[in-house]
């Protein structure tokens, strides 16, 4: 009986533990280390919407429930920060966090300083609509960004477009995301192009006229991207000679790779992500096939290397950024990066450091920080130098950009070509 | 034989007695949806009105799936299988339908399925798209079921392990036929020009059904949840619901005692399929879109956590572990990374505190009638 009653006991500690806990949940979790008010114009000229009260001069006294001081504007950010893709969240996370220390150094924008707050989705798209919806009504944030993967941008957008507030996402490519509505704009490029870029790699830099898919049919990214690179192949006088499918998470691509070894194309393309890819490249290799490897941006990490291993060198992939392009803003941003988190910065957390600095451009543009005003300045930018290339958004409120082409060379990625939008 | 089959027709009462009985409880329901919509959801704000419906989609998939493996101690983890497909069928006929009917996919709803309404009752309270919307969900639910039957009907002579891995696969095949399914059609000349069963096979693919109109409120989670409940009740109270709980506790004996028990079991999954269809609509329209991809059995594993931390069989217990186990993650969004970890240490405490589930197999009033005559004395005893 006294077991089962200390049982109890932990059970109610621990469970009220969980419900004083988010008493404290005030405070940001996973923000930029800056202090708020340290360096804030008293005379501010721009009304901010998010502290809601009549007086800014005291309202960041006199607000503490929604926590929004009037002298700092708090950006959200929703990730998949636990799951299957929390790499992914991670990366854009650092990314954003290094903008935000850079941006506040250097005294914020119109005298304010910027806070994050980071908000695990799970790789759930219910949780993202809910972690959106929290950050809009809670925290009152001025803008959201996020997602990685395009279905919880589509979620998270949807809320974000209901409540007007702007939403940059840094890397979902599939085209459907901006077309919610206004708020919703992107700092990457987009599916289409992304197979325009390796179709016309493989026609004009690698003259090579033939090749075989073999994409995810569960990813909506993969089989988006398979289609676009057909009809860009095709457009550019290549010819596909066969189309492969299959279910991610699978391991034995071999019935898949036969009936491609039987066509003997120049190229494969596998617009997977690097758990696959790494896989299909040992297979492939061992089946005797000499086809030129590439693929997307799905390919971007360190783990490619590790999993293809010699099978994976030479192969191509397009990607947002190269660490190795002499541009200064990539050298200085890699620097930067690697004294801060200790390693090389992947595409991701360039884009997520873009999304970040080209939101804070906007927002010295900006008439007000109201969600309309916002917006129209974000959907406005016109050649913001970003480390991801010279970005415009155009009127679909999709980036315009170049991409790079990668290769695999001794273990890591070697800067090969850049491609210039069309 | 004749005999008998009278005498139980004169035991039971007439089922057209069944909308009557439940008159009141069905009018208690509605007034409440109808108040918490009205009242409650703009004094809240849309975050908490979102965790709230959140729970409310939750309660119904949870307490359906008590049916199956509360009840009926059947063992199934398909349960976010036959939500689904009752989400797809909804989203799909609401979006569809919506394109069809007035040539875009937006709302046509009146206050009651407005998050945005200021006053609920200035406007008309229902509008052609929620008519649309509540006949997907009960299509969906229906194909659910229908889709509960097919698969019950082989699978329910396994036992135990059989019977998860049957149900499991279900879910999967569910999925990865949603996720090989063509482009959704955004055009609404090409939807006119599409015959409907050639719709059928454009659910979105990978990226899922997306531009599905938002009709899901407070008022719509109350009302099905509290359908739901009562109907998880009556069942319980029924002779039906006692031979389902006789095969849970010893199927050789219900089988000796006259209880026809494939029967029971498939019917119990086919109720339970339908709820958790209707679940998947509402679902649907709260996210504005389904994609399959995210409901695998992972999600399937989410309620039968809310079944077995309520209670076997236990309807309150199913119902609080449904709220508990909604509101915990999103309370735990102060501890930020280690929020999964904290939530997965409560759930094992949880456990071990109490293996038999919150309430057990009992309900929670059966659990608070001999606290409270211990408190105020043994009055009532005699």
């Amino acid at each position: 009986m006294n077991r089962v009653r200390a049982f109890a006991a932990c059970a109610i500690i621990g469970l009220s533990l969980a419900i004083i806990l988010p008493g404290c949940d005030n405070s940001p979790q996973a923000s930029a280390a800056t202090s708020p008010g340290s360096g804030s114009s008293p005379t501010n000229s721009v009304p901010n919407p998010t502290a809601g009260t009549t007086t800014p001069t005291d309202a960041s006294a006199n607000s503490p429930a929604t926590e929004t001081s009037a002298d700092e504007y708090v950006v959200g950010h929703y990730a998949s920060m636990t799951g299957s893709e929390a790499t992914f969240g991670k990366s854009t996370d650092d990314g954003i966090k290094l903008a935000i220390e850079e941006i506040n150094a250097a005294g914020g924008v119109k005298g304010k300083k910027f806070r994050l707050i980071t908000y695990d989705d799970q790789g759930k798209g219910q949780e993202a609509a809910t972690a959106v919806t929290r950050l809009i009504t809670r925290d009152k944030v001025v803008a959201v960004l996020g997602e990685v993967a395009s279905s919880r941008s589509i979620a998270g957008g949807q809320v974000a477009q209901q409540n007007g507030v702007p939403m940059i996402t840094p890397s979902s490519t599939n085209a459907s995301v901006t077309e919610i509505g206004d708020m919703i704009s992107r700092v990457c490029f987009i599916d289409p192009f992304q197979g325009f870029v390796c179709a016309k790699f493989v026609r004009d830099n690698l003259k090579l006229s033939t090749a075989a898919t073999l994409y995810d049919r569960t990813q909506a990214y993969s089989a988006g991207l398979n289609d676009d690179f057909k009809k860009a192949f095709t457009e550019l006088g290549g010819k596909i000679v066969t189309e492969q499918a299959y279910a991610g998470g699978d391991a034995d691509f071999s019935a898949q790779l036969t009936n491609i070894r039987d066509k003997n194309p120049d190229v494969i393309f596998i617009p997977g992500y690097y758990t696959e890819a790494g896989n299909i490249a040992m297979q492939v290799r061992k089946l005797g096939l000499k086809s030129v490897l590439i693929g997307g941006d799905g390919w971007d990490s360190a783990k490619l290397a590790e999993i293809g291993g010699q099978a994976i060198e030479g192969a191509y992939y397009s990607n947002h950024y190269s660490d190795e392009e002499q541009r200064p803003a990539v050298q200085d941003f890699v620097k930067k990066y690697k004294e801060k988190y200790g390693a090389v910065p992947d595409g991701l957390a360039a884009l997520g450091y873009d999304a970040m600095r080209l939101l804070a451009d906007a927002m010295t543009r900006a008439k007000s920080t109201s969600g309309k005003d916002l917006a129209e300045a974000i959907n406005s930018t016109k050649d913001f130098a970003g480390v991801t290339g010279v970005i415009t958004i155009d009127a679909e409120r999709n980036a315009r950009k170049p991409a790079v082409i990668l290769k695999m060379q001794g273990g890591r990625p070697r800067y090969a070509a850049t491609i210039q939008p069309k | 034989m004749l005999r008998m089959k009278a005498r139980s027709l004169e035991l039971s009462p007439p089922a057209w007695t069944i909308l009557p009985r439940n008159l009141l409880a069905l009018v208690v329901i509605l007034a409440i949806a109808i108040m918490m919509h009205a009242w409650v959801r703009p004094a809240v704000g849309n975050y908490y009105n979102r965790v709230m419906m959140d729970v409310g989609i939750n309660i119904v998939l949870a307490v359906s799936l008590t049916i199956v493996n509360g009840f009926t101690g059947q063992f199934s983890i398909g349960h976010a299988g036959f939500m689904t497909l009752g989400g797809y069928v909804a989203a799909a006929t609401t979006y569809y339908g919506s394109q069809l009917l007035w040539s875009k996919a937006a709302f046509f709803g009146g206050t009651l399925s407005s998050n945005t309404a200021e006053s609920v009752f200035s406007a008309g309270l229902l509008g052609g798209g929620d008519l649309l919307f509540v006949a997907g969900c009960v299509l969906g639910g229906c194909i659910a079921a229908g889709a509960g039957y097919v698969v019950g009907l082989p699978s329910l002579r396994l036992r135990g392990d059989y019977l998860a891995i049957v149900t499991l696969g279900f879910g999967e095949i569910i999925r990865v036929l949603l996720q090989a399914s063509g482009p959704q059609v955004t055009r609404t000349a090409d939807i006119a020009a599409k015959n409907p069963f050639e719709l059928t096979t454009a659910l979105g693919g990978a990226l899922g059904f997306t531009r599905v109109p938002i009709y899901t409120t407070q008022f719509w989670t109350i009302l099905f949840g509290g359908v739901t409940l009562l109907v998880a009740y009556r069942l319980k109270q029924s002779s039906m619901g006692r031979a389902l709980l006789s095969i849970r506790e010893d199927e050789v004996a219900a089988e000796a005692m006259g209880v026809k028990t494939t029967r029971m079991k498939v019917l119990a999954f086919v109720i339970a399929a339908f709820f958790a269809g209707m679940g998947g609509g509402l679902y649907a329209h709260q996210l504005g879109q389904i994609n399959a991809g995210e409901l695998g059995f992972m999600k399937s594993f989410d309620f039968v956590i809310m079944v077995v931390l309520g209670g076997m069989g236990s309807i309150s217990g199913a119902t609080l572990a449904a709220i508990v186990l909604t509101v915990l993650p999103e309370l735990l969004r102060g501890v930020a990374e280690y929020r999964m970890i904290v939530y997965a240490l409560l759930l094992i405490v949880m456990m071990l505190v109490r293996p038999q589930g919150l309430f057990g197999v009992r309900e929670a009033w059966e659990l608070i009638r001999p606290l409270t005559r211990r408190m105020f004395g043994s009055g009532a005893k005699a």
